[in-house]
């Protein structure tokens, strides 16, 4: 980056840094500079990377046949009709592009979910103990996953021993949110590092660049 | 008021005053404090290491400015050590605001190893979908990117030869900071089978252990401690090593904090009638 | 609503269908849906940025509380828009740089400004106020100081416990809630190919 280019960088970064002091207009003036900045950005590579090359490429460009141009023009069709919800009567047939994608990505859900995430979670849970000590992780972790699952139904209510089961169920999620708490410390800080890197090293000079 | 009442009534300013310094301080001196490289980032590493010389890898680099601090340092590090061992790199990136920090993570990295855009590597740029692109790829590359990001048709470009789906590829790694890795662990790694390792946000990692377990994904580098052992694997010195000491700066600070709000309490909550 | 949902039907079980068929006529078809959805996602996109503009020229018109800096947004929306859909995006344009200069920094300064909320609401609310809290507290510091470089300075057994840690006792409660969530989202799927859950298509007219 310019020097130009650097300054205004760190000038919007204290900005933001604002906001730890109270709310005030420089940080709101950048909280609406990135919203627009963010969206324009997004509109421009949807059109450069997608609308380009999928859409307006194969019906003016390389071989085109009418099976070919059909099957462009159904897409760029679906397409508009889901910018036709800006109009109110153009409500309905906006409603069929939803349903087009809804219907797809619930189509690819069913499988998807079924083969990665239950059959084959599954499928490593129930497997022999590993040799020697590794069997008490090997068996902590089937206690862990059967507790778990016992404490999530809650078609039963949680007496006897499906309550014990949930009970220490309830013990292993405290450790896995623990665990998932402590991570996200680590990657809130480590957002800050690099931002504070930023202003000492490339606007401030004062840590060596390399 | 008592000294632990005090405590319990601190201005957050305060602790934010606290939390700055502590990112700073070390930054400004730092101390290198050694950095062990974990199992799940030596698997990472060694299951690119045992590529043969000109594999195909698919990199999907999914992630914006917003975890750029954890997630580029990876990507540059890994980006490095598959031009070091000369593979042949197809770059991808599922989100919007990705192209933007995919195109100098390449040039880092390329500038680096010495390796020519469309000789060794290239950037098919952008494409909405997640799923619908992830699994367009077991059928036909060019059918969801016809052109890459600079728009060359992929015919054009030799690294591309031959190379059309997921039969073509030898590994796939993304490198993300949303649920994408849930549909690469769906798609590429169970439907299609193919070997699969993820880079993602520290926030995320704990959610991926039980696909280490189950071999559905053979590496996990989590978060910029990640990057950092990956850069220490790599025998390199990048934006993540450097920011160890004042993670562990910051966390201690935390961790104080969280003890002495509890010891406060303890106290404050004794001495009530 | 009835074609909608013939549409959402007819859609979902043909992709369903179309996994487990290996003919490869199949699977261009299946090719082909895939790729029309991808370019109907990136409609609902730019849809989304419309909705936006609509909103802050709204603000705009009727001059309500902190109109100005709407007219920030639709002006940035606006240049950027222009200059990228004109010159492109890639290093070297002008989009390139006001993404370096603007997009960029913001997006993470925004969320590094989660640090220190982060630390300021563990030391206010981060109680151990029983068995559980007291858990998942510990365990919380454990990992703070363990998977850290000074946790190996501390105690040369740390990052082999906090690996443990995540090795068992967490991969076994993610690995419930995986399979809780795959449960979830089958049935939800289910539900919507088979025009039981409707919310999707808003409320018909």
């Amino acid at each position: 980056m310019s020097l130009v280019e650097t300054w205004i960088a760190a000038f919007l970064t204290l900005c933001v840094f604002s906001f730890l002091y109270r709310d005030n207009p420089f940080y709101r003036f950048a909280e609406h500079l990135f919203v627009g900045a963010a969206a324009g950005y997004l509109l421009a590579v949807q059109y450069q990377n997608v609308i380009l090359p999928n859409v307006w490429m194969p019906l003016t460009s390389g071989t085109r046949t009418p099976l070919s141009i059909t099957l462009a023009v159904i897409p760029a069709i679906l397409g508009l009709l889901m910018l036709a919800r800006l109009w109110d009567r153009m409500a309905g047939p906006a409603r069929w592009a939803i349903a087009f994608y809804v219907g797809v990505y619930s189509g690819i859900a069913v499988p998807g979910y079924l083969q990665a995430q239950i059959f084959a979670q599954l499928s490593d849970a129930v497997k022999p103990f590993e040799p020697g000590w590794g069997a008490i992780n090997s068996a902590l972790i089937l206690l862990g996953l059967l507790t778990v699952l016992a404490y999530f139904f809650f078609s039963a209510p949680h007496r006897g021993v499906h309550g014990l089961g949930a009970r220490v169920g309830i013990w292993f999620l405290m450790i896995a949110f623990g665990a998932s708490f402590g991570y996200t410390v680590m990657a809130r800080v480590s957002l800050l590092i690099s931002r504070v890197q930023f202003l000492l090293r490339d606007w401030l000079h004062l840590i060596p660049t390399t | 008021m008592s000294v632990m009442s005090r405590i319990l009534a601190i201005d957050r300013r305060m602790i934010f005053l606290f939390i700055g310094l502590g990112t700073a301080v070390p930054l400004l001196w730092p101390v290198n404090l050694p950095i062990t490289v974990t199992p799940r980032v030596e698997a990472a590493y060694q299951t690119i290491e045992a590529l043969p010389e000109g594999s195909t890898v698919l990199i999907a680099m999914d992630f914006e400015p917003d975890t750029m601090a954890e997630l580029l340092p990876m990507s540059i590090a890994v980006l490095r050590h598959c031009f070091r061992k000369n593979l042949k790199v197809i770059a991808i990136t599922l989100y919007p605001a990705g192209p933007g920090l995919v195109e100098p993570a390449l040039r880092i990295a390329a500038t680096a190893e010495h390796k020519e855009r469309n000789k060794d590597y290239t950037f098919l740029g952008y494409k909405s979908g997640f799923q619908t692109v992830m699994i367009g790829f077991g059928e036909s590359i060019r059918q969801q990117y016809p052109v890459d990001f600079y728009q060359t048709p992929l015919d054009s470009i030799p690294i591309m030869k031959g190379v059309d789906s997921y039969a073509h590829i030898d590994l796939v790694i993304n490198l993300t900071a949303s649920s994408a890795a849930d549909y690469w662990i769906q798609f590429a790694a169970s439907r299609f089978h193919k070997a699969l390792i993820l880079g993602t946000t520290a926030v995320m990692a704990t959610d991926y252990y039980p696909y280490l377990s189950s071999r559905q994904v053979l590496g996990l580098v989590g978060g910029m401690k990640g990057a950092a052992e990956y850069e220490k694997r790599m025998d390199l010195f990048g934006d993540a090593r450097r920011g160890m000491d004042a993670q562990s700066l910051v966390h201690v600070i935390i961790a104080l904090l969280v003890v002495l709000g509890n010891a406060a309490l303890f106290v404050t909550t004794r001495k009530a009638p | 609503m009835r074609i909608s949902l013939a549409i959402t039907f007819t859609v979902g079980a043909l992709l369903i269908a179309l996994f487990f068929i290996p003919n490869y006529q199949a699977q261009a078809v299946n090719a082909k849906i895939l790729e029309w959805a991808t370019i109907v996602y990136a409609f609902a996109l730019i849809l989304g940025s419309i909705s936006l503009w609509n909103t802050h020229w709204r603000k705009v018109k009727t001059q309500r509380e902190g109109w100005p800096y709407s007219v920030v947004t639709m002006t940035a929306l606006v240049i950027v828009t222009g200059l990228g859909v004109w010159q492109g995006v890639g290093e070297g344009s002008l989009v390139s740089r006001i993404y370096n200069m603007v997009n960029s920094p913001l997006a993470s300064t925004m969320f590094a400004l989660l640090a220190f909320f982060i630390a300021s609401a563990a030391f206010r609310a981060f109680r151990a106020r029983n068995v559980e809290a007291t858990l998942l507290l510990v365990t919380a510091v454990l990992m703070m100081i363990g998977r850290v470089s000074i946790g190996e300075f501390i105690w040369k057994g740390f990052p082999g416990f906090t690996e443990w840690l995540l090795d068992v006792p967490n991969l076994a409660a993610k690995r419930a809630i995986a399979i809780g969530v795959g449960l979830g989202a089958v049935s939800t799927a289910l539900k919507i190919i088979l025009g039981i859950e409707r919310s999707y298509l808003g409320r018909s007219r």
